[in-house]
């Protein structure tokens, strides 16, 4: 198993405190891998490492077959874009590109030509003389791009690329870099606190926290089939409630949850009857009626209502107390008076046996 | 909305420093010039306005760029100058870089360490170097033994004739100036984001190569401000050279105080002081050239 890069069994310690505990994964070429977790997970002491930066505690790391143990960060077929970009403000957005390619043996004509390709790669031909603080926020992380995939990195590490630039820019620029990635083959490990930037970006996502790989996957896997209560509340939104496994039917589970005032039959999951469980529901997987639909239903008085415009988002207090969230796609076109259901209506809830996530207590 | 913004107070707080220079500066300054251009006489105050040039009198001047003596004290002066600058950039760099690397509890322990000599009396740390210096001390016949095991035979000598030269002056000068070097290039190099090393390091740059192409082009304006602080007061040292140097090279200081206490010639004296003010108003312009450029990219 020649995997692109390899980890295995990375950790780190900073003194007493493990930042990364016993890490391993393996990304293919040419994908794009997010490090997805919170502030303090690791994800950003793991990048380091990649980069050269730090050296970990035990494990290894092999990079298309060679051990990266002890290779400097000057030595290594790896570039990183940093979050704050680390443009070099004395130098032209030219000179910035081309600063790598100084440690190269290329010919003048060369260079230069491939920093006149970078500067077109991005977009930025216009701009070749301006020093770093006479561009735009966007137009600088388009620099730090082109200049660290100017020597044509095995691997490029982007921490936090888009967390510096407006909303807008921003989904411009996630589309950018994909396209920029499909182009150039390198292969992205890319670092981000955002779920909806690692969703939107990445081929296969590892979701971490407190130093541990939670989750590896595709976004759909990470989203539809979260293994732990971790993960299902990290990526999107969820309600969570108690339950316990009354009865096993081929591929159906009766759940008996109290906070939802009875039994709910789901799908899938392997577990005893008799073992509790956490029954996790996504706003969007839940409908709200004004009648009672057959199966799976709660009812419960609209608390409070978010207007986005595609869509609502409701608040709904279940009889037992519980707070649940649910998405309502405004489909049809209508007065406040019109919509699903208004403030302190009475609502059924409901949801396809599918569509639950079932997990470990 | 505040008093701040009654027109008579702020004009007022705004008008204090000017006032002080008007003062204390433009008004002795002009007093020099006028008195650069008048004619020595033997009275007291030995000069005139009147003679046989009335007023303006430009014979100092034209002594000052015909007699060898001021154009060598100049020349001295500036090479000493230069000299210290030199040194205490070199010395100085490297202990401004270790400040920003260091923990934040030992940077201000060394901090004070830079600052501490300023606690004692400039002329006792002066006294001090002298007695170090003297052919009698331990410290001379500490760097003698040194010296004789590195020359030839033909070379050694009893005791290093340390005392009473330029580089008596030079030295002690590199000792006295050197926390004004520090301290402009600490604060520039402290303003420095680290991640700019890293960035250099992960794009194939050697550590010695990120301080060549991204520490020291960023430092320049520490530098000039450094160099400046040192270069000008030492241009025009005067207590230094007249203490430990060596009176068949004179510094311009010294001649400038010769000639108003002993010769008695207060317009040659005036001449003097204002052609080394002219000399230094270049490095100022320079460096106030560079502070605008720098505070432009910010």
């Amino acid at each position: 198993m020649a995997e692109f890069l390899q980890i295995e069994g990375v950790s780190k310690s900073f003194g007493p405190f493990q930042a990364v505990r016993d890490v391993t994964l393996s990304v293919a070429q040419g994908e794009i891998f997010s490090l997805l977790g919170g502030s303090g997970c690791g994800k950003t002491t793991l990048l380091r490492m990649l980069a050269g930066f730090e050296e970990p505690t035990s494990g290894r790391i092999f990079l298309d077959g060679r051990d990266m143990a002890g290779v400097p960060p000057w030595s290594r077929p790896v570039h990183m874009m940093f979050q704050s970009y680390a443009l070099f403000p004395h130098m032209t957005v030219e000179a910035n590109i081309g600063y790598g390619l100084k440690h190269e043996t290329l010919s003048k004509t060369q260079r230069a030509e491939r920093v006149r390709e970078m500067l077109d790669l991005v977009q930025l031909t216009p701009f070749a003389a301006r020093k770093p603080h006479q561009i735009s926020g966007g137009q600088r992380q388009r620099v730090a791009l082109a200049r660290a995939l100017a020597r044509q990195p095995k691997l490029l590490l982007l921490d936090e690329p888009l967390a510096a630039l407006d909303k807008k820019l921003r989904e411009h620029t996630q589309f950018e870099l994909m396209s920029i990635q499909a182009r150039t083959g390198v292969t992205f490990i890319v670092v981000t606190h955002d779920q909806e930037e690692a969703m939107t970006l990445s081929d296969r996502i590892a979701v971490m926290d407190r130093g541990q790989v939670q989750q590896i996957g595709s976004p759909t896997e990470i989203y539809e089939y979260p293994v732990n209560r971790f993960v299902a509340s990290f990526i999107g939104s969820i309600t969570s409630f108690e339950a316990e496994v009354m009865a096993r039917d081929g591929g159906a589970l009766r759940l008996k949850v109290p906070a939802f005032g009875g039994e709910v039959t789901t799908k899938d999951a392997n577990f005893a009857p008799g073992s509790k469980v956490t029954l996790a529901l996504r706003p969007e997987k839940l409908v709200i009626t004004k009648e009672r639909p057959s199966g799976n239903a709660v009812q419960g008085v609209v608390k409070d209502l978010a207007y986005f415009g595609k869509d609502s988002l409701y608040r709904i207090t279940l009889a037992s107390g519980a707070l649940v969230q649910a998405h309502a796609v405004n489909q049809h076109r209508g007065t406040e008076t019109q919509r699903v259901a208004d403030w302190d209506d009475q609502v059924w809830l409901s949801f396809d046996p599918a569509a639950a996530i079932v997990l470990g207590a | 909305m505040g008093w701040f913004h009654r027109r008579g107070w702020r004009d007022l707080i705004i008008g204090l420093p000017y006032l002080w220079l008007v003062i204390f500066f433009l008004i002795p300054f002009a007093i020099v010039i006028a008195m650069s251009v008048a004619t020595k006489t033997p009275t007291a105050p030995p000069f005139s306005f009147g003679g046989a040039h009335p007023w303006v009198n430009l014979e100092t001047y034209h002594r000052l760029v015909s007699e060898p003596l001021y154009l060598r004290a100049f020349l001295i002066s500036l090479m000493n100058a230069a000299g210290t600058t030199l040194f205490c950039l070199l010395l100085g760099y490297p202990m401004a870089l270790a400040l920003t690397r260091v923990s934040r509890s030992s940077r201000n322990i060394l901090l004070m360490l830079v600052i501490l000599p300023f606690w004692t009396s400039f002329l006792l740390r002066v006294y001090a170097w002298m007695g170090l210096m003297g052919k009698s001390s331990w410290f001379n016949a500490g760097l003698t033994e040194a010296w004789n095991w590195l020359v030839p035979q033909s070379w050694a000598v009893a005791a290093l004739p340390m005392m009473h030269s330029n580089f008596a002056v030079v030295l002690v000068m590199v000792y006295t100036y050197l926390p004004f070097m520090i301290l402009p290039l600490y604060a520039s190099l402290e303003r420095l984001d680290p991640t700019l090393d890293e960035a250099a390091l992960d794009l194939g740059s050697r550590p010695w190569q990120v301080f060549v192409d991204v520490t020291l082009p960023q430092s320049l304006p520490g530098i000039i401000a450094g160099g400046l602080l040192v270069f000008i007061p030492a241009a025009g040292e005067l207590v230094i050279p007249s203490l430990v140097g060596d009176a068949s090279t004179p510094m311009i200081g010294r001649v400038i105080s010769d000639q108003f206490s002993q010769a008695r010639d207060w317009p040659m004296a005036s001449a003097v002081a204002v052609a080394l003010l002219a000399l230094m108003v270049g490095p100022t312009m320079l460096y106030s050239h560079y502070q605008a450029r720098a505070e432009g990219t910010k």
